[in-house]
């Protein structure tokens, strides 16, 4: 699929119009969850944390430090991809399914346009542009959960802050943008694969969707383990 | 004028082709009747390339389509417009969208030029204020007058419609055919129409090709058919009780 993908394309305006639909698509449409999920994330991580270190003789600041490095290294990109591989994996994947039940990929392909090129590209080249800021904004928002229920659990807020810049180490957020391309890939590439080959009616479109959800995640998630340790 | 020799296709030990020659004319509506399995849809899906003859040659005005490369196939596919069974409208897409796409993915034309020229189709096609409405808004009969206005747009020497009145009532299904034949006539396109209407067949069948477990079984005009002898195709053509009630008196008249 990947090596039919490579042409020139027919007419650049229409592949740019493409991509841009589909990065409205993904990161628009995906900004609301995403949000919420990684607002809860950070406050449920910050309370949990906050409980641990109770009664122990750890200093509070300790908990801005772990609410960061986890949200950075760890939650923002990994959870968030996961919700991604959930909505807009399966969507990816039904979309091109039901235009190859529907004939739309042979009405394209009979005009002369590389089908391959035309749909899928696009959706990987949209996913690489704007999951990355996706997560950028997870992580951002986990940490201002953390932060909001720290200071709902007791803790002062200048504790928390001096925490948040406590040992920062920039690398971390180079891993979590590796992660970040990487799963952008893997969701965009293995959802398009599904449903571009499906084969017969409305039944196997809900299985080509379903078979992206779960390929997706669990390509994210061991590729999260080989990242972890190949940069770490 | 397409020519076709001697098509073979099989998937795996299933043979769907089994050696099919014929031409087909350019400014005729040629129509490819049999009864479902018999292989229309597959030698469609060869003609145009989307699907791979074992054996044989597609001639498209001489030129062998079996043989081109990939980037000769491009430019003869640009002189082919196809109406699908479904219509294969783009969801996303608005009616004007849709027939806007062949315009804006092959030509450099200005925004003006292209709106007029989807105007004009869509005008043509007799679907005039439909053009901010997206195919799941639109009736069946829309549907298929849209596919016509796409597969137009860039003025094709080719036209294949694969169905054009399935799941239409008989008069839309008769403005359908009339709008074939009258673009087939005005542009002088080479059409080709797999279809199991009847009539159709009798209306707009300059040239039919009647296909049977995969050989072509007989071919001629509409006209030839009220005086054939094939069993086959007459128990195809006249299968119900009112249809071989007519055949029984044109042979009585006859």
């Amino acid at each position: 699929m990947l090596k039919q993908m490579i042409s020139v394309p027919e007419s650049a305006y229409m592949y740019w119009k493409e991509t841009v639909r589909q990065m409205n698509h993904i990161g628009v449409g995906s900004l609301i969850i995403i949000g919420i999920i990684s607002f809860f994330t950070g406050a449920v991580t910050a309370v949990q944390f906050a409980y641990q270190l109770s009664g122990s003789y750890f200093p509070p600041y300790l908990l801005g430090f772990v609410i960061r490095d986890s949200m950075i290294i760890e939650l923002a990109p990994t959870l968030s991809c996961l919700v991604l591989a959930g909505k807009v994996g399966s969507n990816m994947a039904s979309e091109l399914g039901t235009m190859r039940i529907s004939e739309q990929i042979d009405a394209l392909e009979v005009m002369g346009v590389n089908s391959t090129a035309y749909l899928v590209a696009p959706k990987i080249f949209a996913a690489l542009i704007i999951v990355p800021p996706l997560i950028i904004i997870s992580a951002f928002l986990g940490v201002y959960g953390g932060l909001l229920a720290a200071v709902n659990y007791g803790i002062a807020q200048e504790m928390f802050e001096k925490g948040l810049l406590y040992m920062f180490d920039p690398f971390n957020v180079v891993i979590m943008l590796v992660k970040a391309y990487v799963f952008a890939f893997l969701i965009a590439t293995v959802s398009c694969y599904q449903g571009f080959y499906v084969k017969g009616g409305a039944l196997d479109i809900g299985k080509a969707s379903t078979r992206a959800v779960v390929f997706s995640s669990i390509l994210v998630v061991l590729f999260d383990y080989l990242i972890a340790v190949v940069m770490t | 004028m397409i020519e076709v020799k001697n098509i073979k296709k099989h998937f795996g030990d299933k043979k769907v082709l089994k050696g099919i020659s014929t031409v087909f004319e350019a400014g005729k509506a040629n129509l490819i009747i049999g009864t479902s399995g018999s292989g229309k849809t597959v030698f469609m899906k060869c003609l145009v390339g989307l699907l791979e003859p074992n054996d044989g040659a597609i001639l498209y005005d001489g030129e062998n389509f079996s043989q081109m490369t990939k980037k000769e196939r491009k430019s003869i596919r640009r002189k082919i417009g196809m109406l699908f069974q479904g219509s294969a409208l783009f969801d996303s897409m608005t009616v004007e969208e849709n027939v806007l796409f062949p315009l804006n993915m092959f030509t450099d034309w200005s925004t003006k030029e292209k709106m007029d020229r989807v105007n004009f189709c869509l005008e043509r096609v007799n679907l005039v204020g439909a053009n901010d409405k997206y195919p799941g808004e639109i009736s069946g009969g829309m549907m298929k007058r849209v596919g016509i206005a796409r597969s137009i747009v860039l003025n094709p020497k080719y036209l294949f419609c694969d169905e054009p009145n399935s799941g239409l009532d008989p008069q839309t299904s008769l403005l359908i055919d009339e709008l074939l034949t009258d673009i087939t006539k005005e542009y002088n396109i080479t059409t080709i129409i797999n279809t199991h209407d009847m009539n159709s067949v009798m209306g707009m069948g300059e040239k039919v090709v009647f296909l049977h477990q995969g050989y072509k079984d007989w071919e001629g005009s509409n006209k030839d058919i009220l005086q054939s002898k094939n069993q086959l195709l007459n128990d195809f053509i006249f299968a119900s009780d009112f249809l071989k009630a007519l055949r029984k008196g044109i042979d009585n008249v006859g």
